[in-house]
This record gives C-alpha cells, structure tokens and sequence, in this order.
C-alpha cells in the first residue's frame, strides 16, 4: 500500500475507520461471488461525504486505484478489492436525507439500504421500486453501479428508470451534480445520470441520489402455478405476454431451485419440475380484471396446479423464498456460480432446452431461477470446489450458457453486472469500436484510470484466478484472440 | 465456501458445514445488531464466520480474531436470515469452546469471568456476591468497565426467596404434569417469576413439581465456552428432575435455547442419549401454555398497553414468535403493540452486558428509545436478561415504566 496515501488517510481518519491490520483487511476481500478475492491495501469508512471527496481526491493524487463498496453484495464481483488499491466502505453513509411525498422523491445517501428507502415511504403510501433479491441488505450506491434490478423490474424498469438526480465525486475529485430533483427535468440535455447508473464504479461515487418514488400499488394478486415440464412453464410466460397482460413480475424456477427455497422458508410451493410465480398489481377494479384473465391463460397453459396467496403473510413467504433462492442454493451444494444472462423472452423455452443439454454435457447439476418476464436468466451452476478442476469446468459451461445467450440474441448479463466475473466475456457482446468508446469515455472521467480499476474492461490479471488455456468462449467459438 | 479446516476437534465437523454452508451473499447483515452498529464486515455473521474460517484454516492468529468474535452477541438473529441455513449457533459455540481451552486472558478479564462462572449459576453464592456488591457500587467508580458494568446490574438488596412447594397441584380438572427447571440467577434476583410461574399453570390445570435439588442448567456457561463446567451442572438436573412429566419448563429463554443446544455439548459423551432425552422434554413456558390453551382470566379493569419484547433466544434461536402474542392477546383489557425492529438484541445477551458493556448500553438504549415511542403501561419480556437490561436502561433516563416477565403479568391476570 502506498505510504504517502496512507499517512494522508491518518490524518482524516481515526484508527477504527482507517482498517490496515489482517483481521480488519480479510472479511473485506471477497463480496457476494467467494470465487474471487483479493485483500485490499487498505479499508477506510467514511461517514460524510466531505471524507469521500477527500479520499478520492487524495487516490487521484497519488494514483492509487479505489473501489466503492456498499454491502459487498455483489454477484459478478463487482466490489472485489483492488490488490494495493483502497476499498471506501460507504455502509456508514446510510441517511435517508429527506422524503418527499408531493414531489414523490427521496434524496438518499450511497450507503442506504434499498429497503430502507420503501420503509421511510410507506407511512405515505408509497415505495421505491426496484427490487433486487438482496433489497433488504444491498445499498442503493451498489444498485446505480450496477444498474441493479429485481423481480418487479418487469413492469417498472431498472434503477436507471428510478434515479433522477445525483451529487458525484468524479475519479479525477471533480463534484458535479447530474440530473435533478424533479421528474419533469430529466429529458434536457445529454442522460448524464444514465450515463452514470450502471458505470460499474468506473467513473466515480455517487454521493447524494435522488430517486423517485411510487405509489403503492392497492392491491396484489399473487399466483403460483406448478408445471411438471420447464419448457410449458417457459411456454406460460411466452402466453402471457402474447396476450398483453404486464404483471409486477413473473419468475421462474426449476426443480432444484424450488427445493432449496423452500428448505428454506417452508413456503408451501408445490412439488414440480417448474413454478411459475405471477404478481399482478395495481388498483383493484384492473387487477381484477386482470386476474380473471391470466387465470385462464394458466389454465390453458397445462399447469397441474394453481393458487392464489391469500394473505399478505402468504405472499411474503413466496417472495421471500424466491428472493432468498440463490444463497438457499448452498444448502444443496458447497460452491456454485450464479450466471446472468438474457435472452429473448420468445425464447426462453428454446434456451432452457440448451441449459439441459449443457447440464448432461458436462455432468453438473444447474439450478434455474429466473426473472421470466423480461427473458433474464439466473442458472446456478453447482459444483464441489474441493474436487480438482470443478471450478474450471463449471466456469466452461457457465460460458456456454452465456454463448448461448448472446447467440439467441441476448445478452451476457441482465443485472448483475460485468465486474470482475465477465469482464472477459465483453468482446462477446460488444465490437472492438465500441469498447475503444468506452474506454475512451472512461479516459476522459479518470485519466488514471483508479476507479474500480481491473474490473468490466477486459484483460489484466484477475487476482484469485488464474486462467489457463483457453477461454470458454474461445472454446465455444465466440470470441477469438486472431 | 470452500475451506481447508482440518482440525482433529470433535466439533470440526460442524463447524466445517457451517463453513462450507455459507455463501458469504450478506443476507445476515441486515439482522444482526453488532453490524448495525458498529459498520464493519469483521462485525458482522459473514465477517465472523470468515475469520473464524481463516483461524481454523491456521491463517490467522486466533487472538486477532478474537476481539471480533467476542463482540458477537450470540443473539442468532442471524440464523433465520440466512437463506443457506448455517448454523452460525453451532458454529459459534463450538469455536468459543474449541479458543476458550487455549485462551490467555488479562488477569482482570480472567478474574471477571471467573467471578461469573463461580457465582452466577449458584444461587447461594451468588446471593452471597451481590451482598459483597452493594459494598462494591461505592467504589464502581474506580473499577474495570467489566467490573462495573457486573455491578451495575446488581439490586442494591435482593429479594426474600418465596419457596414453592415440592409438587404445586393443578387447579381444577388435571390437564398436564410438569416439572419446573428453577434456573440460577434469575431465582436469586426475582423469585417471583418461577413463582408466578407456577400459580399459572397451576391454574390452568397443570400440577407443577418443584425438586428442590434441581438448578442451574449450564447455559450460562455454555454459552462463554465453559463447557465441562456446563456439563457438570446440566448432569445434576438430570437426576434432580422427573423424567415422568409432560415437559420441563423453563421460563428464562437462554435455559431453552442452552438445553437445546445439549447434543453438541455432550457429544461423545457417556450419557449423550440422557441429554437428548432431557432436552426434547424442555419448553418454554410460553411454549407450553400457547399449545396447552389458556383458560379465561380476568384481566384487568381498564384497557393496558402492553409491548412484548422477544428474547434473542426464544424468538431467533427457538423460533417462539406467535406463542406469546397469542397469550397476551387473551387477556381482557389487554392491547398489544408491536415493538420496532423486534427482532433487535437489547443487548442483554446472557453475560454480555458485562463482557462488552459499551455495546450492551447502546443497544439497550435503542431498544428503549423504539419501546418508549409506543406510550406504554407496561413491558412484558419471556427472560430475565432482556427485563434486567430493560429496566437498568429505563433508571438511566428516570422512566417509571415497569418491566416483567410475561408469567408475572398472566398470574396478575389472574390473581386480579
């Protein structure tokens, strides 16, 4: 770790904020994907954003690279630790600076659990829509780097639809504040708040965010159909969208994925090979309506079974489950990669099949879980890292699965993010021109390139990883080194 | 995770799963109160799983650690909030166990703690401790923190003991036999909540049975790391208590959750199979009464707002929840409010407040802060740490809003 810079942290941080020793330093190399992990140079907490601004300054100045951390919730291993490098845990920046309820808005700090907002809403009526599975833990400076998403995505968009303004601290120290507080000022001038959300850290730290806020919805109908094929269910999903319905939200999952949820949370899902949960919401007189009608589609979807919750307490255990479904996961399996990727929703039954085949090719179990709706694929790839190569093969066929998506005319990931996991799979995705673009865009906001340096650009070393031979997706002939 | 443990301990095996169990996704953080206050990762139920992973795997020093683990409430908040199911209990108690064997603590430390394990679980000595301790709250001042916050928590006088009969007989028709586990301290500092207790159940029916050789379960000891110690006291209860009874009761949460936790402690011991048996027959009061049903009380003449305050031990580690709500909410005259952030430690947490008594404050400051917003008659808890840190906490800031145990508060309702 750079001396200078950490004689110039001494001075602003007291020792219990400013975290050098190895205990301190170890529970901080790894977030949500274990598969990486690197140990910082050094771990500070802030808790204002006078401190932010100074310590990115000060990485600027002496050109140390710094990555932003939330939760340390993210699955593409987008707040790994910069070897040398400074981790700034924002997690003590957790004020919820004003909520107001005639313009709809909250203006919260980097470090505020995404839930927290939907709690500080609801005494008036309203909350904060985007609902990554990790909402009751996940900060909502993580979810604008990464774009995060969640089930009820489906009807109201991602965090970019969510963000209307935000106060930055760019890498190179700028502050500058992009977009603004009212919902009518978005729309003059370039997207610079979109240009930000989902920047994977690359561009600097949102300090103070905007964000809008919605009316709860009256009512909720939330159904569970049991499929005892995961193509009909995929089919179900395909109706449903054909006849014009737009649910909250419409999951996915398999067999294994049901099985480890409900070890979990005893939501009481049936027993089969599918489950397809379906969540209308809105004012009641429409979703009625709506209801009767999505009934007979499932009806005509060869479901064996159908329910409704009948209680909020019911509604909150199946989402519960679903939402806890990766992490349940590890009570079937010692280690497993989450994969996210997306693929047309016209195709999903056509993907599905190829995710079986793949599953025998390579003789690993896979868990699906998947937002349905918006064609967003979690297959959960189970392996036991103990055994020799186990890693390496799941991460092969984690890369076919992503081959397959952009095949079908997808993409390589849907919300989790590139980080540090896919940062190699970009050229799948994009041409040399536009990540030359890019990289251009980054160079002009950090010219010292220390914002979450090594992560989403591909190459460089990955610190616990080394790749040998060839890539998975050189392997399956997608990309090629010529 | 992945893990390299090879540790020969018997216990290796459970905390090897729980290891490998967790996924390091962060769910826990949400629940667990040293996280929420303190901000950091090594305070948190990932951050201690992971430290201890790296002094298991013989990466790093268990002294460095241990300021870390130590911290730990042990309020298992965050075993329901994992979605992987780790036993983060099993874990913790197994390690605790496995570092206590080889710990060097500071003299004072040593002498605390060895005061706790020597006088707590005996309601003799302790009585006889907390005489000496209204001499030692004039020279608080000049104490370790540890020392004053032990002190803290002693009455100035304790209350007479009200002995129960050997065998308290049901009230009207006979519903159930049960033996009541007398527990250590808190029969030293309110005899009246087994004695409450027992006049409840004994009017519901319930013939109670009071062996009078009957004490201290180990959980208390158990749950620092003392485990021979544990063990010796939990054997006497196994002759002490009839084994012919529908249940034992206990009516302090970490007793349900200590005896729960009596086939990792006895473990390749002679007599695994008596601790099994003995710790399937253990209920929480609560417990008991919820599934027996509550026969009609008077209740009291005027609306009362009452607030019920979960135990760690009862609500995350025994997953006792609705029990007590639906007891209350059979009392006439009774309104009960649902505290903020329940699930929250008071920071009571069996010996804590006394090992860590700057957190334990916090935490208890919080706690009364979301109880004192509800405009409350009274305080109802399931466990003697909770309501002694409760009221020492409501004394700071001179609030005369009384705190009982949820027996004390039924026998009233019936008694009225």
């Amino acid at each position: 770790m750079n001396r200078a810079l950490l004689a110039a942290l001494e001075n602003i941080y007291p020792a219990d904020r400013l975290l050098t020793r190895d205990v301190e330093l170890l529970p901080y190399e790894s977030d949500a994907l274990t598969a990486f992990s690197a140990k910082p140079g050094a771990v500070v907490l802030p808790v204002d954003e006078a401190e932010i601004i100074y310590t990115v300054r000060l990485c600027h100045e002496m050109a140390v690279p710094f990555v932003a951390r939330g939760s340390g919730t993210s699955l593409s291993g987008g707040s790994l630790p910069i070897p040398e490098g400074l981790t700034i845990g924002l997690n003590r920046l957790n004020r919820i600076k004003k909520i107001d309820p005639q313009q709809r808005i909250a203006v919260v700090e980097p470090g505020v659990i995404n839930l927290h907002i939907t709690e500080a809403a609801q005494p008036y009526g309203l909350y904060y829509a985007p609902d990554p599975s990790s909402q009751s833990i996940c900060t909502i400076g993580g979810n604008i780097a990464f774009n995060s998403g969640g089930a009820h995505c489906l009807k109201y968009g991602m965090t970019s639809n969510h963000v209307l303004g935000m106060k930055v601290v760019l890498a190179d120290g700028a502050v500058t504040q992009f977009g603004s507080e009212s919902i009518e000022g978005v729309g003059v001038g370039p997207d610079l708040v979109g240009l930000f959300v989902g920047s994977e850290g690359l561009f600097g730290i949102a300090l103070e965010i905007t964000v809008r806020l919605m009316p709860q919805p009256e009512l909720y109908r939330t159904v569970l159909a049991a499929y005892d094929d995961l193509g009909r269910a995929g089919d179900a999903v395909s109706m449903v969208v054909a006849s014009g319905l737009l649910p909250g939200a419409m999951e996915i999952m398999d067999r294994l994925a049901i099985k480890a949820a409900e070890a979990s949370v005893n939501a009481g899902y049936p027993d089969a090979e599918a489950l397809l949960i379906v969540e209308l919401e809105g004012e009641a007189p429409q979703v009625n309506a709506e209801f009767e009608q999505l009934r007979r589609i499932i009806d005509a979807s060869g479901a064996f079974e159908s329910r409704v919750a009948k209680s909020e307490a019911e509604r909150t255990r199946i989402w519960k489950g679903r939402k806890g479904a990766f992490s349940a996961v590890g009570r079937l399996s010692p280690d497993y990669i989450v994969q996210d990727g997306v693929v047309p929703r016209s195709r999903l039954g056509e993907a599905l099949l190829e995710i079986n085949a793949l599953k025998a090719k390579y003789s690993l179990d896979v868990a699906n879980v998947f937002h349905a709706g918006d064609g967003n694929l979690h297959p959960l790839i189970l392996y036991d890292g103990r055994e020799d190569g186990a890693l390496e093969k799941a991460e092969a066929l984690a890369g076919e699965i992503l081959a397959l998506c952009v095949n079908l005319g997808g993409s390589i990931t849907g919300e989790h993010g590139i980080g540090m996991e896919k940062r190699d799979y970009l050229p799948a995705m994009f041409s040399e021109e536009e990540i030359d673009i890019m990289q251009a865009l980054r160079l002009a906001i950090d010219p010292k390139e220390i914002a979450n340096r090594g992560k989403m650009f591909p190459g460089g070393e990955a610190p616990a990883l080394a790749r040998q031979g060839m890539h998975p997706l050189e392997r399956a002939g997608v990309i090629s080194r010529e | 995770m992945r893990h390299q443990i090879q540790s020969d301990d018997l216990r290796a095996p459970e905390m090897a799963t729980a290891i490998e169990k967790c996924v390091h996704c962060g769910f826990c953080l949400a629940a667990c109160p040293t996280y929420s206050l303190l901000g950091e990762e090594m305070d948190s139920p990932r951050g201690r799983i992971y430290l201890m992973k790296n002094v298991l795997e013989e990466r790093l020093a268990a002294e460095d650690a241990q300021p870390y683990i130590d911290r730990c409430l042990g309020c298992m908040a965050c075993v329901p909030a994992c979605p992987s199911g780790v036993e983060y209990g099993d874990l913790l108690v197994s390690y605790r166990a496995l570092q206590e064997a080889e710990r060097q603590r500071p003299p004072l430390d040593a002498l605390a703690r060895k005061l706790v394990m020597e006088t707590l679980p005996y309601p003799k000595r302790f009585r006889l401790a907390a005489r000496t301790g209204a001499l030692g709250k004039a020279l608080q001042p000049a104490l370790p923190a540890a020392f004053a916050a032990m002190l803290s928590l002693l009455p100035d006088k304790l209350p007479p003991p009200l002995p129960l009969p050997a065998i308290l007989p049901a009230q009207g028709e006979r519903r159930g036999v049960v033996a009541l586990l007398p527990g250590c301290v808190q029969a030293a500092l309110a005899p009246e909540i087994n004695y409450a207790a027992a006049h409840t159940l004994a009017a519901n029916g319930i013939e109670v049975h009071n062996p009078p050789g009957a004490g201290c379960c180990g959980s208390i000891l158990l749950h620092i790391g003392a485990e021979a110690k544990a063990r010796a006291l939990a054997r006497d209860n196994f002759t002490q208590l009839p084994a012919d009874v529908d249940a034992i009761i206990t009516t302090a949460a970490g007793c349900g959750s200590g005896i729960n936790d009596y086939e990792l402690l006895f473990k390749g011991q002679d007599d695994a199979e008596r601790a099994r048996a003995f710790s399937a027959k253990v209920m929480d009061f609560s417990a008991y009464l919820a599934e027996l049903g509550l026969r009609r009380s008077k209740g009291f003449d005027r609306e009362r707002r009452v607030a019920y305050q979960d135990a760690c031990h009862l609500l995350h580690a025994q997953g006792i929840h609705s029990e007590p709500r639906a007891l209350l909410n059979q009392i006439p005259n009774l309104r009960l409010l649902p505290i903020a952030d329940a699930g929250m430690c008071c920071g009571s947490a069996g010996t804590y407040n006394i090992d860590q008594p700057v957190i334990a404050a916090e935490l208890g400051r919080r706690k009364v802060e979301s109880i004192l917003a509800l405009e409350l008659d009274l305080v109802v808890s399931g466990n003697i740490g909770c309501i002694a840190q409760l009221r020492q906490q409501l004394a700071l800031l001179k609030n005369p809003l009384p705190v009982v145990h949820i027996a004390e508060l039924l026998w009233q309702a019936y008694a009225n």
